[in-house]
């Protein structure tokens, strides 16, 4: 089970060695999210459009390892943007990936950039 | 500086140590605290938590740091074993000596185990401490898996053997009570009362055995039954005594402290023992010729004794301790205040009985019919509190002193309001709180909501007994001081739920943007309003949940209930569980083809389960080629309504409850509320539907339907009330188009209709007046939106497999067709489930 965490590593801009062409703008819901594969990764990717960004993060729950994420409902916790797990609500931060109602594990984060009405996400590999 | 010991670190000992340190001058002290047990003091009051949580933690009076925080130097683990009087030293079980100028003696009590032959066999337990309830959670769990029905009895029929007999049942043994006594709980309650409570008792599954007195335990090493007479033996597997407590005054007795004959240590009311430089306190002190087994009573002795070693001699034991309790058993309530019994001399006694629905209540009146002497409550205390309180402030009663227990007719109580309690009321009696104290706390801005009036005040942080009317009271002080108590859905809204249905509809909001941006406080939203919105537009503005899908809750998002492994069950509507041979094959063809577990549901349905995001439309596409429609298991909306064959065939129908239902579940499908509605329809008395368990629910009688709205099963299980008597179809039809819209209109978010109602200011007279009398002038509205509701009914799966852009959501990847390859599938009595969380 963990091995599959093992596969998230969060990943910053200026790590970033490949940038993926996952899909167009409009494949993504307003203001919520769909999950992106990438080399047997699943990546879920919101377009949080009310704060004109986008974010990236695992698809797979750190609390009992569903890849349900990208399904979540994102919003925000005193500002910071976040998402909701559809299946007990745990909530974490999409800026960096912390668990902010409970102390389970932070999940994975990527960057994401926009160009041509593309979603590129960036990953190390 | 002065040296005190306290022997015991209990719920009391630790109180005087909390206590202790609060005062001024305490700094001139220093506090060494012995406890027997392994751990700092819990909270033994609230120990049969510990079954369901076992954190034992959780229960903890106090961390270990607080005691090094203020000063007190805690030793755990070492009993006292001798003390010296001449020379004021106390030695422990491990040889050390210490020196006091006070002693405090805290040893509280022991389970008083009768010398019945047998009892020293392995499988009998006593319930004072946490590791007994460890010892009996393990063998229980053997117990479990080495026999299917494995029983267990509780010696002692008091207020604490019934809360183990609770505890038994929640271990998966059946349960035996077994007392000696002709009555359950002889302290609190008479013989009626008592009877009612075996009843209530014996319902929900405990086997309640009077007049017993045990001869002998059975058995060669571990307990097998319990002898009383001769031939008469109770087959048993474990035991848990609960036959009342011995105070634990072994050490006073040798050291010579004056004890009384059946045991404790004597003290005045300062809580000084024969020898001055002791004090006693809690339940091992012998005050006024008794032991006080409450925790309220041992925390104003720790408060004296506390101030009166700081010099403060004012501070004394009242002569009247009050004995008032409710158990906390879980779905039975009993309680008993004042003088429950009464001899006819002192006054009259108001007594309301209801067998049927295990409800007694009686009220001891003085004779000038002035005052509230004490009572007793079974089957329902709500009104415990109130009357507790009318008790103990000796405040005036109505002309009709049965009006406090009986239903009031006009739906007002009769007990006016918390504020009008003097100041001096003691809200909370374990902590010793008045409602002075708790509105001062408001006032001087101390405290701004419930949880800071609970931190600053202590109140309600004993038994909670008191939270209900420490929250009114808060509220009702917030209001007078024009403080507007928060009830806002969110942090994102201060609006709560009926607010914002209204702005929605008078402003004809379509999206969630217009309602945040007009009405929220500048966030973004959360999974906590964005789902309500959603909800709340789908109402008013009779939409689908496939409108703005993305602030749909998880289920709605996708139409389907999303299941432990992410994938989901779909379930067809099958109106009021009518289905054709043909359909049952359909459904049974498209469960094999796409491999899906399939379960017939408590809502007579059927559920297959399994079924990836991506296989989602393409079941659906059969699923209504076949002539499906949504079943809305997945929305807060109509399920099923429920119904028994009724006069088609059954020979008892009294009317046709399966096309009554077919027509209600057709009426109100798809209609989003603010939680699940279920329903009920029954051919005849004999409610083979369970209509009475439903959010509404009919029986046929004569001359019509009886309609009952408000029921529940679930985790707080509720019968419906009966709103109107032997109605016909079209009036049964308009009576619930205006209380389901009513609901919809004015409920909390997620509150079901039983909830609701139970909160209803007015109750159910109220609603009568609403729903029937049109009392508001609000019923012709009701029925036009839901009206509007039925007549723009669509089926939201036929709304989404015919538009390509609303199919773009169930599809597990945006740019890969593929499934989720990380679900695994186990075998499960032939056929599959997900693989087991870790
Ligand atoms: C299951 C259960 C439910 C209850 N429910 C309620 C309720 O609903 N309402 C209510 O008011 N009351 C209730 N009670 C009673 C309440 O818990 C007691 O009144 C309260 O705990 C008494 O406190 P105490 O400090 O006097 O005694 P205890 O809490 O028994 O503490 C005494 C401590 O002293 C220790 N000790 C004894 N001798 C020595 C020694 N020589 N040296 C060192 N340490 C020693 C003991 O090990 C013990 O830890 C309940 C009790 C139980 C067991
Ligand atoms: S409730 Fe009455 S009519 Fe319906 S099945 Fe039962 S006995 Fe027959
Ligand atoms: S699996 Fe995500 S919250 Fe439980």
């Amino acid at each position: 089970m963990e091995a599959i965490l093992d596969t998230y590593k969060t990943t910053k801009l200026e790590d970033v060695k490949v940038w993926f062409k996952a899909a167009s703008v409009n494949d993504f819901p307003i203001d919520g999210g769909a999950c992106v594969k990438y080399k047997g990764k699943q990546i879920a990717v919101f377009n949080f459009e009310r704060l004109g960004k986008w974010y990236a993060c695992q698809n797979v729950c750190p609390h009992k390892m569903e890849m349900v994420l990208s399904r979540g409902m994102i919003g925000d916790d005193k500002g910071a943007p976040k998402v909701a797990c559809p299946l007990h609500k745990k909530t974490f931060s999409l800026e960096n990936g912390e668990n902010l109602n409970g102390d389970i594990d932070a999940i994975a984060t990527y960057p994401v950039k926009i160009e041509d009405d593309l979603v590129y996400i960036g990953f190390t590999e | 500086m002065k040296t005190i010991i306290v022997v015991g670190n209990g719920m009391v000992g630790y109180k005087f140590c909390e206590k202790f340190v609060s005062q001024d001058g305490s700094k001139d002290f220093k506090i060494t605290v012995f406890g027997e047990e392994p751990r700092p003091a819990y909270d033994r009051v609230h120990l049969s938590e510990f079954f369901e949580s076992q954190d034992a933690k959780a229960l903890e009076m106090a961390p270990r740091s607080w005691y090094e925080e203020n000063g007190v130097e805690l030793i755990t683990d070492e009993r006292v074993s001798d003390i010296n009087r001449t020379d004021k030293k106390i030695t422990t079980a491990k040889d050390r000596e210490f020196s006091y100028d006070y002693l405090v003696m805290a040893t509280g009590s022991s389970p008083f185990v009768p010398p019945i032959k047998g009892v020293e066999k392995e499988g009998v337990f006593v319930y004072r401490t946490i590791e007994d309830l460890e010892g009996m959670l393990a063998y229980a769990a053997k117990l479990n898996k080495e026999k299917p029905n494995a029983r267990a009895a509780v010696l002692g029929g008091g207020l604490l053997g019934l809360e183990a007999g609770k505890a038994v049942l929640d271990m998966g043994l059946e349960p035996h009570i077994v007392e000696f006594a002709p009555k359950l709980m002889p302290r609190q309650l008479d013989s009626r009362s008592s009877q009612v409570l075996k009843q209530k008792l014996e319902s929900i599954g405990l086997n309640i055995h009077l007049s017993k007195a045990t001869n002998q335990i059975l058995g060669d090493e571990a307990i097998t039954g319990m002898e009383f007479g001769e031939d008469d033996r109770l087959d048993v597997d474990m035991l848990i005594i609960s036959a009342g407590i011995r105070p634990r005054d072994e050490l006073a007795k040798a050291c010579g402290l004056d004890v009384g004959v059946r045991g404790g240590i004597v003290v005045d009311n300062t809580m000084k023992t024969s020898d001055d430089s002791i004090y006693a306190i809690g339940e091992i002190a012998l005050y006024n010729q008794m032991i006080y087994g409450l925790v309220a009573p041992g925390y104003d002795m720790a408060d004296v004794a506390a101030k009166q070693i700081l010099g403060n001699t004012d501070a004394v034991m009242p002569d009247d301790i009050d004995m008032s309790t409710k158990l906390k058993l879980i779905g039975v309530d009993v309680a008993s205040f004042g003088e429950p019994f009464m001899p006819a001399s002192k006054g009259h006694s108001i007594i309301f009985e209801n067998k049927t629905q295990y409800l007694y209540k009686r009220i001891n009146v003085s004779l000038d019919g002035k005052s509230l002497l004490g009572g007793i409550l079974v089957g329902d205390a709500s009104d415990y509190n109130m009357l507790h309180q009318v008790y103990l402030n000796g405040m005036a009663i109505p002309e009709d002193p049965a009006q406090l227990i009986l239903p009031a007719s006009d739906g007002a109580s009769a007990f006016g309001d918390v504020t009008d309690l003097p100041d001096e009321a003691q809200v909370c009696s374990c902590e010793s709180v008045t409602k002075g104290q708790i509105c001062a706390a408001i006032e001087n801005g101390e405290a701004t909501d419930v949880a800071g009036v609970v931190s600053c005040t202590k109140a309600g942080t004993g038994c909670g007994g008191c939270k209900p009317m420490v929250t009114d009271l808060t509220n009702a002080t917030l209001k007078s001081l024009g403080i507007e108590v928060k009830e806002g859905v969110c942090e994102h809204f201060d609006l709560n739920r009926q607010d914002l249905y209204k702005i929605i509809q008078v402003k004809e909001y379509t999206t969630f943007n217009e309602v945040l941006d007009n009405h929220g406080n500048g966030g973004h939203g959360c999974e906590l309003c964005k789902p309500l919105i959603a909800s709340l537009m789908a109402t008013i503005n009779a939409d689908t949940a496939n409108k703005e899908y993305a602030i749909q809750d998880s289920n709605d998002r996708f139409l389907a209930n999303i299941q432990r492994n992410g994938t989901y069950s779909v379930v067809p509507r099958v109106p009021g569980g009518e289905i054709t041979p043909d359909k049952l094959i359909a459904l049974g063809e498209i469960a094999k083809k796409y491999d899906l577990y399939t379960k017939v549901t408590g809502g007579v349905r059927i559920d297959l389960f399994g079924a990836t995001l991506n296989q989602l439309p393409l079941i659906w596409k059969e699923l209504i080629s076949h002539g499906f429609e949504s079943g809305h298991a997945y929305g807060k909306s109509l399920r099923t309504v429920k119904t028994c064959v009724g006069s088609t065939w059954c020979r008892y129908g009294m009317d046709e409850s399966v096309s009554f239902g077919i027509e209600l579940e057709n009426r109100y499908r798809g209609i989003r509320a603010p939680h699940k509605i279920k329903g009920g329809v029954s051919g005849c008395i004999r409610e083979c539907a369970e209509a009475r368990g439903k959010d509404f629910g009919l029986i046929a009688v004569e001359g019509g339907w009886n309609l009952y709205v408000g029921g529940n099963g679930g985790a707080t299980p509720r019968h419906a009330e009966l709103l109107a008597e032997q109605i016909d179809n079209e009036t049964v039809i308009k009576y619930l188009d205006r209380y389901l819209m009513f609901y919809m209109r004015t409920a909390k978010p997620l509150q079901r209709t039983a909830a609701w109602q139970e909160r209803l200011e007015g109750g159910l007279d109220y609603l009568k007046e609403v729903i029937i009398d049109d009392k508001l002038g609000i019923v012709e509205d009701l029925e036009k939106e839901m009206q509007t509701l039925v007549n723009k009914f669509e089926c939201e799966w036929t709304q989404a497999i015919n538009d390509p852009e609303m199919m773009k959501r169930f599809s597990h990847f945006v740019n890969s067709e593929d499934d989720d390859d990380n679900l695994v599938f186990v075998p499960m009595r032939d056929q599959k489930m997900p693989e087991p969380w870790n």
